[in-house]
């Protein structure tokens, strides 16, 4: 079967009404979540998933594509309209969305930025779903030698090839992987660091260090702040509606910042922020009208959106076909497979295909949905901006806290949650980036496992991991992306990179 | 944040809460490597067994703390900005106190601390308006997760009241 009947096998499974009614949830979900300000698309994503424990397997990822669509076009509301952008790839929208929306344009800004996420959206996820079979094809090749080198590099490029410091990068980096030493190892079934407490024998779940870092650090840093500073919400005046004039200069951004988005996301290059500064500096410079740049210039907002939307679609291809999660989204995403027993991976599109595709039409579906559903209900999302900070944030712990009491009722693991906020309330303290403690403790047991099977094949002689050639081309890759960026910083060159921080998405 | 442009010559000091950072990423290579220690020595076939991983581990982190003691010492950590405690105080103590009295309690109650003390972090003294509120907005996420979604959420006396 080509690629094409497989789409349209998905597209029936989501059309089914169950699953159009999971899709409708999750996209409504996500967007009254992401507009929250300080929530980005990872903790959106996060805190939903208990939402989705008792819905079969389909339909919960289902739900879960509209929570993660729905997640993305709440954070750009934010930031159009609240000068603080929920999630770091959304900064570059609010450069120019937020200047719009003090100009009165807020309505064209908003729609601006629906549209090109719906038509990066839709543009990616197609490339996505015709890119994802040569990629499952190719990875039925990879040993466990070429995974590891492949995981090896996702871990570099998430730590320490962007942002200001490789050194904190990599500190959160091991500080994923020393928790996720915790537990019992799932080769030998020796307990390893649980000192004894039954509780620490399943290892520290995902969701709970995502969710505390996330929710619980950022709240305990905003809490911080005391009261200085307070944002004013813009008003969406005049029309909803884009001009004329709008469109013609909207449509090739849009374009634009697809074709610069998707490749970004699908390497494992990382979060989204990258694609949608590099997409705001090819406006700028190939815009008829720079000297409107910093004041509200509308491609300043359709391409980052459309190229953020589409590297997020991008950032599928790894995980689904590599089961490689190079965001923390997508390693929260992977723990939601995880709980169902699936494994991302070339054997999940050969075991469940139905899933599988089903997950990429919905994707197509809740793009859809999203937009019809979206522009109207723009007053509704304004209006949970402008919740009082102390109920906003007393509700967010509320909910944060739900979803570990949920998953499991103990004093312990909220002792953990609380542990961690601490801990995320530090190192966001510090400067120390988040995203990869949490994608280091979800690929780090990954990791390890695909060394020891490669060792074990080659009975313990370590040249093996770099004799075969695609594993030693990704090898070289990494040290490239490790070693560039640390020359680049040496010489003072760093502020390019740290403008390319991969903070959060 | 960056701060590549500044001259070299401004002798900054040493940062000594990143030295206390680099202080404990040794002591948690340290407890790894004790744990390791303890493993059983099974017949390690191919040289690679539950210990290496986290050998390894324990020991990227001791080279991670020297780096942060040499950036720690020169001085070379971002700028913190001011921090204010007593807001920070209030939302952990809202955390433990519903961590406390979850089991005895049960998920309203607990939760509506958790709510009134965050709120009170952030600035809202009416504890007598958000308590209540907290409670009754927690009650309802527990008729909601726990009646209609089936999630396991602890009920105290208020839950049983009702269900």
């Amino acid at each position: 079967m080509n690629t094409f009947d497989l789409l349209l096998q998905g597209v029936l499974v989501a059309m089914q009404p169950m699953n159009l009614l999971y899709a409708l949830i999750g996209v409504t979900l996500g967007t009254a979540v992401g507009v929250l300000p300080g929530i980005g698309p990872a903790l959106t994503v996060a805190l939903l998933l208990p939402v989705t424990y008792k819905l079969d397997p389909g339909g919960s990822l289902i739900m879960f594509a509209g929570i993660y669509y729905g997640g993305m076009y709440g954070g750009s509301t934010t930031s159009i309209l609240l000068n603080t952008p929920g999630e770091s790839s959304s900064i570059v929208t609010a450069l120019e969305g937020n200047k719009m929306a003090r100009a009165g344009r807020g309505g064209p800004a908003l729609a601006t930025a629906a549209i090109g996420s719906f038509v990066a959206g839709l543009i990616a996820t197609l490339g996505l779903a015709f890119i994802a079979p040569y990629i499952v094809k190719l990875a039925l090749v990879f040993g466990p030698r070429e995974y590891f080198a492949l995981m090896i590099l996702a871990f570099v490029t998430v730590s320490s090839a962007f942002g200001d410091s490789a050194l904190r990068g990599l500190t959160s980096l091991f500080v994923g992987f020393a928790l996720a030493m915790i537990g019992i190892d799932l080769q030998t079934g020796q307990a390893r660091l649980s000192f004894g407490i039954p509780d620490l024998l399943d290892g520290v779940e995902v969701t709970t260090l995502a969710v505390a870092m996330f929710a619980i650090g950022e709240t305990l840093y905003i809490a911080a702040q005391g009261n200085r500073g307070e944002e004013t919400v813009e008003a969406v005046k005049g029309s909803l509606w884009m001009t004329a004039q709008d469109w013609a200069r909207s449509w090739k951004a849009w374009l634009r910042g697809t074709i610069i988005g998707f490749p970004i996301g699908a390497m494992p290059a990382g979060g989204a922020e990258i694609g949608t500064f590099l997409s705001y500096a090819t406006e700028k410079r190939l815009s008829k009208n720079p000297e409107e740049f910093g004041h509200g210039a509308i491609e300043g907002v359709a391409g980052p959106e459309a190229a953020n939307n589409a590297s997020a679609a991008g950032t599928l291809v790894p995980l689904l076909t590599l089961g490689l999660p190079t965001s923390a989204t997508a390693a929260i995403m992977l723990a939601g497979f995880q709980q169902y027993g699936l494994q991302p991976g070339p054997l999940l599109f050969a075991n469940n295909p139905q899933i599988v595709w089903g997950l990429i039409a919905s994707l197509l579906i809740a793009n859809a949905m999203l937009l019809v559903l979206n522009l109207p209900l723009i007053g509704l999302w304004v209006r949970l901006l402008t919740i009082p900070k102390p109920w906003l944030y007393a509700g967010i712990l509320l909910f944060a806290t739900l979803g570990t009491i949920g998953a499991n009722p103990s004093v312990f693991e909220l002792g953990m949650l609380l542990a961690f906020g601490v801990l995320g309330y530090i190192m966001r303290l510090f400067g120390y980036p988040i995203a990869p403690a949490v994608v280091g403790l979800i690929l780090g047991p990954l990791a390890e496992q695909q060394l020891r099977r490669a060792l074990a094949i080659s009975q313990g002689d370590v040249t093996t991991l770099v004799m075969s050639p695609i594993a030693a081309g990704l090898l070289i890759v990494a040290a490239a992306a490790f070693i560039i960026p640390l020359i680049l910083r040496l010489r003072g060159r760093g502020e390019v990179l740290s403008q390319l921080a991969a903070n959060e998405d | 944040m960056s701060k590549g442009n500044e001259p070299l010559a401004t002798k900054r000091r040493p940062d000594w809460a990143a030295l206390i950072i680099a202080l404990c990423l040794f002591a948690v290579a340290a407890v790894m490597l004790w744990d390791v220690s303890h493993m059983k020595a099974v017949a390690q076939y191919a040289r690679i067994g539950p210990a290496t991983v986290p050998t390894a581990v324990a020991l990227g982190l001791i080279a991670l703390g020297i780096w942060t003691a040499f950036e720690a010492w020169h001085g070379d950590f971002p700028e913190r900005e001011h921090q204010e405690i007593a807001p920070v105080i209030w939302v952990v103590a809202g955390l433990a106190g519903q961590m406390l009295l979850l089991k005895t309690a049960g998920f309203s109650i607990a939760t509506g601390v958790l709510f009134a003390l965050t709120a009170r972090g952030f600035g809202l003294r009416k504890l007598w308006l958000s308590l209540p509120a907290g409670i009754a907005l927690s009650f309802v996420v527990w008729v909601i997760f726990s009646q209609l979604l089936q999630l396991l959420l602890p009920a105290g006396p208020l839950e049983r009241l009702f269900f």
